[in-house]
């Protein structure tokens, strides 16, 4: 049987407004462009396994717009939408990310971040980097926010239920 | 892009390289001042800058002895950090571990389609 898993994500903090994030996968980035941006493929992956991908559209063209939205186990529903502003088929993506939680005061402005995946092949494996650019403080606070909203559930029942899951 | 004039928290602090290399040093244990100097190769000033943004937030903390002023660790105040980065970088470990069962199925598919089983 083929192993799946290719690696580990790591994560960075590069400056106070950055997140970077990078992967690899055992798969030629065509495919992996194809997973990104599929509909009724993102609601395979997205999940995270904290809950459920109960929407996922994506108007994939310079100005269109995305919209995911996921329900979590303890019920809680949470939204993230934006526009897409650079795609590079097989390459490169950029849009902006709102979350929909964003506490009151904090207006879409400023509350957003610019997210940059880019897609790299190299001998039929693809290196997935992902730049989470927040536009202020107040959009880095609330990336922070919304992690913790879905990190309600017990890390020790998530890496259990992927062992399982991951057949 | 205008970056926040003021550091208010562990998150800020320890977003700015240099105050990371600090915080490295400082892993190892206690550190004079002078010792962090050398290792950064900064000026003292400037070390002195990263170490009160630090010392602000709770990260360091500092005390005298005779005429050197040591730096240690407070690791009790990056919890949150640490605990955040590690909630946030689970989540995406786990979207990118459903990722590979996907891409597994579009190879397999692909190669269904081409003939090639």
């Amino acid at each position: 049987m083929t192993v799946t898993s290719s690696g580990t994500a790591t994560l960075t903090l590069p400056t106070d407004e950055q997140i970077l994030i990078t992967r690899e996968f055992n798969a030629p980035k065509h495919l992996v462009y194809k997973a990104w941006t599929t509909p009724e493929l993102v609601k395979r992956w997205w999940h995270a396994n904290r809950g459920e991908v109960t929407l996922v559209e994506i108007d994939l063209r310079v100005g269109g717009k995305w919209r995911y939205v996921m329900v979590a186990d303890d019920g809680f529903e949470v939204g993230f939408h934006g526009e897409y502003r650079e795609v590079a088929p097989n390459e490169r993506i950029v849009s902006t990310e709102i979350y929909e939680g964003l506490p009151e005061g904090v207006s879409e402005e400023e509350g957003g971040t610019v997210n940059t995946v880019t897609f790299a092949e190299a001998s039929a494996r693809t290196t997935l980097t992902l730049l989470i650019e927040a536009t202020s403080k107040a959009s880095r606070d609330a990336i922070i926010d919304s992690g913790m909203e879905a990190g309600l559930q017990d890390a020790l029942d998530l890496l259990e239920q992927t062992a399982i899951g991951l057949r | 892009m205008a970056r926040a004039a003021t550091t208010t928290d562990a998150f800020n602090a320890v977003a700015e390289p240099r105050r990371r290399q600090i915080l490295d040093a400082l892993a190892g244990g206690e550190r004079p001042v002078n010792d962090l100097v050398r290792e950064l190769g900064l000026a003292q000033p400037q070390v002195s800058k990263h170490l009160r943004v630090l010392r602000q937030v709770g990260v360091v903390h500092v005390r005298d002895e005779g005429r050197q002023r040591l730096y240690r660790l407070n690791s009790e105040a990056l919890k949150p950090i640490h605990d955040w980065v590690k909630n946030y970088e689970r989540s995406w470990s786990e979207r990118f571990d459903e990722l590979d069962v996907v891409l597994e199925e579009l190879k397999q598919k692909e190669e269904g389609d081409d003939g090639d089983e």
